[in-house]
């Protein structure tokens, strides 16, 4: 089966002045397929969100998409136009955001945003709209959406905006949801329940999800495959129990072992030194040898993808791997 | 007053800081034309909130006491009280045994020098007009606190923070969030605290960054015999970091223990809803299972036990009466009405 999305050798970079541009989401490729949920974990500046931007054909001017191909149900989204890729947005590719306000029209009612979308996409009439609007505003666990839907934004708590932002993106039963840190903003147990409603109804629509966050706690409960971003690129790739499991890249390892966990109680966490590198300033070859452990002269060179059955990886000096010829493509598990 | 506070130091079990029947509200105090009104009906008395509710705890020298909550629920309050920089509205501090409020002169000087807060934001935190070595230096030159060279109290102050002195010089834009957050370390240890409040002081920084700001916090408790009150939403880190842990709930503490106590055996029944959702690396796939229901408004609190509405246990008895913090085991208390029931039941 073809995957769903599949994005090629991304490049998206951001112009500077006298200067060379800043590539935020350098040579960036995976794919994914229908129904399956991609964890996309990185830190701050690794360029996750930008990728997620670059899907939706929302990266801001002056940043480009300079490079790659992105494919989304075999079409090349580089080659549609700007009314094309409207009518693709929403309905067949959503997003949404870690902060639900930047969804959400201060000053418009629910109700006019929601049926906004659906008029947009489809053809049917405003008490038809308004219907739809409230049968999702109920599926994602808001009570009394009727009275609901008369509502401004700020008459929510930050959990219910993430829900209306989520009802929004899922009007059109979209095939591919790019969430941007969902739930980052939001308390424990109110996360919790955002991430079940969701799992729940990706599940039920056999939606495609990138989720992209920080958290891999999150990712390694939600996701099946896994994508490791740092400055940039994507350092390791594959599924979330082979990864998370026996990582391969030497940051994937530093970033689980800076989560705090009952095993380290007491004890120094591992981390990892140093902090990351400006992408205007990256080092050569592997961004990450100037933190790493195992660096050594092979890695000013930039490593090769590598790939072992379903996973990959971009190290000279892999943790971990075996002779290639044992590795099988099952989970370890 | 010296002597006498020496001898309570070496007392065994003198808590540092002790808070009792500690409340907080917030809300307007009516003038009296408000109050006048307000007593003839015409006019609605003004919204209270009460962001502490009858607070009891105390803190150990040199231990650590994690204290978890989500939004609301009064732990950057407690902070604040507990650190000084926010009076009580009922109840008081103790302060080495002694009565906060009473303290005066060179006695309330040394008390809110010792006790030293760490904030969330490292930006908000630090003047950005002002240089890294004069944000460092300000306070314990005021203070009188530096004997030598200004210069190399400052670089020692921020080595200790692991911090470059080589870059002192620049303004606080210049660095990222980790290292702004080490000169704000810098600056509280250069006062020679006793007591931290770190105030979800690694929630902002990237889980790389987050991992060596919780180090060096361990570290400098070895090599400065610092007590601190980690406040945090994650239970990763405090489980990580604490001693001792109190677990809060619209103002109210709900439960409290040693930490491989409540990790262990949970009490209440939010605390065991909160450590189903601690983050932990498991890779399966699994279900998200949440308890249900928003936090209510601090403003309109529920009647009884806070947390009923949302608790699958609840029942008549929870909807009216306030449980108590009581023991349970040992030192673990819990406030639930439940474990009464289970005593009597026994």
């Amino acid at each position: 089966m073809a995957a769903l999305l599949e994005v090629k050798n991304l490049v998206t970079e951001f112009p500077r002045h006298g200067a060379a541009p800043v590539k935020a989401v350098n040579d960036v490729s995976f794919s994914l397929e229908k129904g399956r949920v991609l964890g996309l974990v990185g830190e701050s500046g690794s360029g996750k969100s930008v990728t997620g931007f670059s899907i939706m054909g929302l990266v801001d001017a002056p940043g480009r998409v300079a490079a790659g191909d992105i494919f989304f149900n075999g079409e090349n989204l580089a080659d549609l136009n700007a009314e094309e890729m409207r009518r693709l947005r929403g309905r067949h590719i959503a997003m949404v955001f870690q902060d639900p306000m930047m969804t959400l029209n201060p000053v418009l009612r629910i109700e006019t945003q929601m049926t906004e979308t659906l008029l947009a996409h489809e053809k049917m009439d405003r008490a038809e709209a308004r219907a739809r609007a409230r049968d999702a505003l109920g599926m994602v666990g808001i009570p009394s959406p009727e009275e609901r839907l008369s509502a401004y934004p700020h008459e929510f708590s930050g959990g219910m905006r993430q829900r209306v932002a989520i009802a929004i993106a899922l009007l059109h039963s979209p095939e591919l949801i790019i969430a941007d840190e969902p739930t980052t903003a939001l308390d424990v147990t109110i996360q919790a329940q955002i991430i079940s409603e969701f799992q729940r109804l990706a599940e039920e629509r056999d939606t495609a999800v990138i989720w992209i966050t920080h958290d891999l706690a999150i990712v390694s409960r939600l996701a099946d495959d896994i994508a490791v971003m740092y400055a940039g690129r994507l350092v390791e790739t594959g599924p979330v129990a082979q990864v998370l499991t026996d990582p391969r890249h030497h940051y994937t390892r530093g970033l689980m072992d800076s989560v705090p966990s009952q095993n380290t109680r007491g004890a120094l966490l591992k981390q990892i030194p140093g902090m990351t590198p400006s992408p205007a300033n990256l080092p050569s070859g592997c961004s990450f040898h100037t933190r790493c452990g195992g660096a050594d002269g092979l890695c000013t060179k930039l490593p090769p993808e590598i790939w072992e059955g379903e996973r990959s990886y971009r190290c000279v000096h892999p943790l971990g791997a075996r002779a290639l010829d044992a590795i099988t493509g099952e989970a370890v598990s | 007053m010296s002597e006498t506070n020496e001898v309570m130091e070496k007392a065994p079990k003198m808590p540092l800081v002790q808070a009792r029947d500690v409340t907080r509200r917030f809300g307007a105090t009516p003038d009296l034309a408000a109050r006048i009104a307000i007593s003839a009906g015409a006019a609605e008395p003004p919204a209270v909130v009460y962001a502490l509710d009858g607070i009891n705890l105390s803190v150990a020298r040199g231990e650590v006491l994690g204290v978890v909550g989500e939004s609301g629920c009064g732990k950057s309050t407690l902070g604040r009280i507990v650190a000084g920089i926010l009076p009580p509205t009922d109840g008081e501090i103790r302060w080495k045994g002694e009565p906060h409020h009473k303290l005066k002169g060179r006695a309330r000087k040394a008390a809110d020098l010792a006790a030293q807060m760490i904030f969330q934001n490292p930006m908000a935190a630090l003047n950005p007009r002002m240089r890294v070595e004069s944000i460092v230096a300000e306070a314990p030159r005021a203070h009188g606190l530096i004997e030598g060279s200004v210069s190399d109290y400052v670089d020692e102050h921020l080595r200790m923070a692991g911090f470059d002195p080589a870059m002192k010089k620049r303004l606080p834009h210049e660095f990222s969030g980790g290292q702004r957050q080490r000169v704000n370390i810098a600056r509280a240890l250069a006062v020679k605290p006793e007591f931290l409040v770190c105030d979800e002081s690694v929630a902002a920084l990237d889980v790389s960054i987050q991992a060596q700001i919780i180090n060096l916090f361990v570290k400098l408790r070895e090599e400065l015999d610092l007590t601190y009150m980690f406040i945090s939403h994650d239970l990763g880190v405090v489980e990580h970091i604490s001693d001792r842990v109190v677990i809060m709930y619209l103002g109210r503490i709900v439960e409290e223990a040693p930490v491989e106590e409540i990790f262990a055996r949970p009490n209440h029944p939010y605390t065991q809803a909160l450590l189903a959702e601690i983050p932990r690396i498991e890779p399966r796939k699994r279900r998200f299972e949440a308890i249900k229901g928003e936090i209510p408004s601090p403003l309109f609190p529920p009647k009884g036990c806070h947390f009923h509405p949302r608790c699958p246990f609840a029942h008549a008895r929870c909807r009216v009466e306030v449980p108590k913090l009581k023991p349970v085991a040992g030192d673990h208390l819990s406030a639930c009405h439940l474990n009464d029931e289970a005593a009597a039941g026994a």
